[in-house]
């Protein structure tokens, strides 16, 4: 948070400040930790042997110190590459495209000389309030427009959203007017305007709307899971369930039988282990951005809710 | 004369406008293709779909999808689970958050309030995906944190994966886990907004911090909760199908207990392939969320007009 809590900076301790102060930080110590807990035992799996943790199953310290599972990750490193390759141009490619729609459009619902802004937001509102719903959405991408194992299929879905169009249009809101006169005046064009007067004051807003498109196409593994088959075309997160997965209902094959012990240790690879260090390896950037980052998402939080 | 004059100014108007109709060009078509044009599908929710015929070709076959889906029991089954689970959602988490909040502002160590509001914050950067594998890690029969720790107290293993009376509890975990940090940030955008002065009074009136928090927080950010706890009504038959799947998966034991609205849409579509059904079963959603959705905003329009959205 930008703003500290000071205005309750000066109180008297009494024993009702001490009963506070043990239940204040109790509790928010004990929810902190509780969004840590499930991170730590990921890694600690991650850098366990894969006999401690079939033997004990996963804790919060790593057991056994092993780097196996980072190295069987590794020993094909071009398929966990290859689904970053994926992710990363596509956020890229999406993030920018997202940027500039929304900040076109935001900027054009946000004039007051423009008189049918108020049909075309309702335009845009009226697609949050019904759908068509997932069946006529999933033969449009299949078979209107054949995007089926295409990459468009990815890039699409995701980067127009009126949820971002709102944070981003009630940002250029706050610009005065005048300002978009007085450059109108000089003579400076719409086009000119837009990116030469607005776009430099409206820069956490980029940064805002920017980090929740590239976010949600980090993310994204469901639109890969409707319209991508072929498993090199894979982002990273589909790329991750369907390992996971994979290694998962081998896993529920053999517990369900008696000499489960027996069949995976003739297994030559870990798998427990391995999942946790493909999540690791996944996640590792996002968690290493996050400190970042999390201010420009606080902002938009609070403006978002506020008029979405 | 009068519609000559419209179409002229009309023109007029156009011609002014082109550079702002260009500049919104691209997310108009993008709406009409991706968010209008699929609303014509819903029409397949009467018809019994086959390849070859695609949308307009394929024959109508009245209510026979409807007739299936709520005959077949699932109907009401999904709709129950859905609705109560966000409910449960909406209470545990709105409570939750407003507590963090609450607490936040009360901590005074610098250090430990931004380090552990940033802990709280880091569960909602993370795909759901990967939800699912903390998931495993925790519950799982032979390797769950949860079984080692019951184990090691000398009890018996709990088989969570085919125990589907405890999926509302960890599902509800879950479902708070990944937002508190980032639910808390409007609350504590509220008390932050809230007159020092207030207090100061309080405090002058001989107000303990216990009354502080119960008779001054809590009612000055009442405004900002409900209207928050309005808008997520709005979402109350909409299951958060990233979560449901990665969380339950394929596991049908599960069902009676996980089982929501857009679990067993994706399941008729991908699974059973069944486009009519899943389009009977998505129209039936859509209009009960537009109907919510309308409503709540009404309710909201009431209650501070500033909020409504129309």
């Amino acid at each position: 948070m930008a703003k500290e809590a000071t205005h309750l900076g000066k109180v008297k301790k009494g024993k009702d400040v001490m009963a506070l102060n043990i239940i204040a930080y109790g509790f928010t110590g004990l929810m902190a930790l509780l969004c840590l807990i499930p991170f730590l035992m990921i890694v600690a799996g991650s850098f366990s042997s894969e006999t401690a943790i079939t033997a004990n199953g996963f804790s919060l310290l790593p057991q056994d110190f092993s780097l196996e599972a980072y190295r069987t990750v590794f020993r094909e490193p071009i398929v966990v590459f290859r689904a970053y390759a994926t992710t990363i141009v596509l956020t890229a490619v999406g993030t920018a495209l997202g940027l500039l729609i929304q900040t076109m459009t935001a900027y054009v619902l946000s004039r007051r000389d423009f008189e049918w802004r108020n049909g075309f937001s309702f335009f845009f509102y009226f697609t949050t309030l019904f759908s068509g719903g997932l069946v006529p959405t999933f033969i449009l991408y299949t078979q209107t427009l054949r995007l089926q194992d295409n990459y468009l299929a990815l890039l699409l879905p995701l980067v127009f959203s009126v949820y971002n169009l709102l944070v981003m249009k009630s940002y250029i809101s706050a610009i005065p007017d005048s300002l978009v006169e007085s450059a109108r005046i000089d003579g400076c064009g719409e086009v000119r305007t837009l990116f030469q007067i607005v776009l430099p004051l409206i820069q956490p807003a980029l940064a805002t709307v920017g980090l929740f498109i590239a976010l949600a196409y980090w993310n994204d593994w469901y639109n890969a899971m409707l319209y991508i088959k072929s498993d090199t075309k894979y982002p990273l997160q589909y790329f991750l369930y369907q390992q996971v997965n994979n290694i998962e209902s081998y896993k529920k094959l053999i517990s369900n039988s008696a000499v489960n012990s027996a069949v995976v240790s003739s297994m030559s690879l870990p798998t427990q282990t391995l999942k946790m260090a493909l999540t690791i390896v996944v996640t590792g950037p996002i968690i290493l951005a996050f400190p970042m980052v999390q201010k420009y998402f606080v902002q938009g939080i609070t403006i978002g809710a506020v008029k979405g | 004369m009068k519609g000559k004059n419209g179409s002229n100014t009309f023109l007029k108007k156009l011609r002014k406008y082109r550079i702002y109709l260009l500049m919104l060009a691209p997310a108009v078509i993008y709406t009409l293709v991706f968010a209008y044009y699929p609303m014509t599908g819903i029409v397949m929710a009467f018809k019994k779909y086959s390849y070859s015929g695609g949308i307009w070709g394929s024959p109508w076959n009245g209510l026979e999808n409807f007739k299936f889906f709520f005959r077949s029991g699932q109907a009401g089954m999904v709709t129950r689970n859905t609705v109560l689970y966000n409910i449960a959602f909406i209470l545990v988490g709105t409570f939750t958050q407003i507590a963090v909040a609450v607490f936040l502002t009360e901590i005074h160590g610098k250090k430990f309030r931004k380090i552990s509001q940033s802990m709280m914050f880091l569960p909602y950067f993370i795909s759901w995906v990967i939800v699912g594998v903390m998931a495993f890690n925790i519950f799982s029969s032979d390797y769950g944190f949860v079984n080692r720790l019951i184990t090691s107290l000398g009890g018996e293993k709990i088989a969570f994966y085919t125990t589907p009376q405890a999926w509302p509890f960890i599902l509800l975990f879950f479902n708070i886990w990944k937002g508190v940090g980032y639910g808390s940030v409007m609350y504590l955008a509220a008390i932050m907004g809230i007159d020092t002065s207030v207090y100061e009074a309080a405090e002058i009136d001989g107000a303990n911090v216990f009354q502080r928090i119960f008779k001054v927080t809590i009612p000055m950010i009442m405004p900002t909760t409900i209207i928050l706890l309005l808008m997520s009504v709005g979402g109350i038959f909409k299951g958060n199908f990233d979560m449901f799947y990665n969380l339950v998966g394929n596991n049908g034991l599960l069902y009676n207990y996980t089982d929501v609205i857009d679990t067993l849409a994706m399941r008729a579509l991908i699974s059973s392939n069944d486009f009519g059904m899943s389009a009977a079963i998505g129209l039936f959603q859509s209009v009960l969320c537009f109907v919510t959705v309308t409503i709540v905003n009404k309710l909201v329009g009431l209650y501070d007009k500033d909020y409504a959205l129309f």
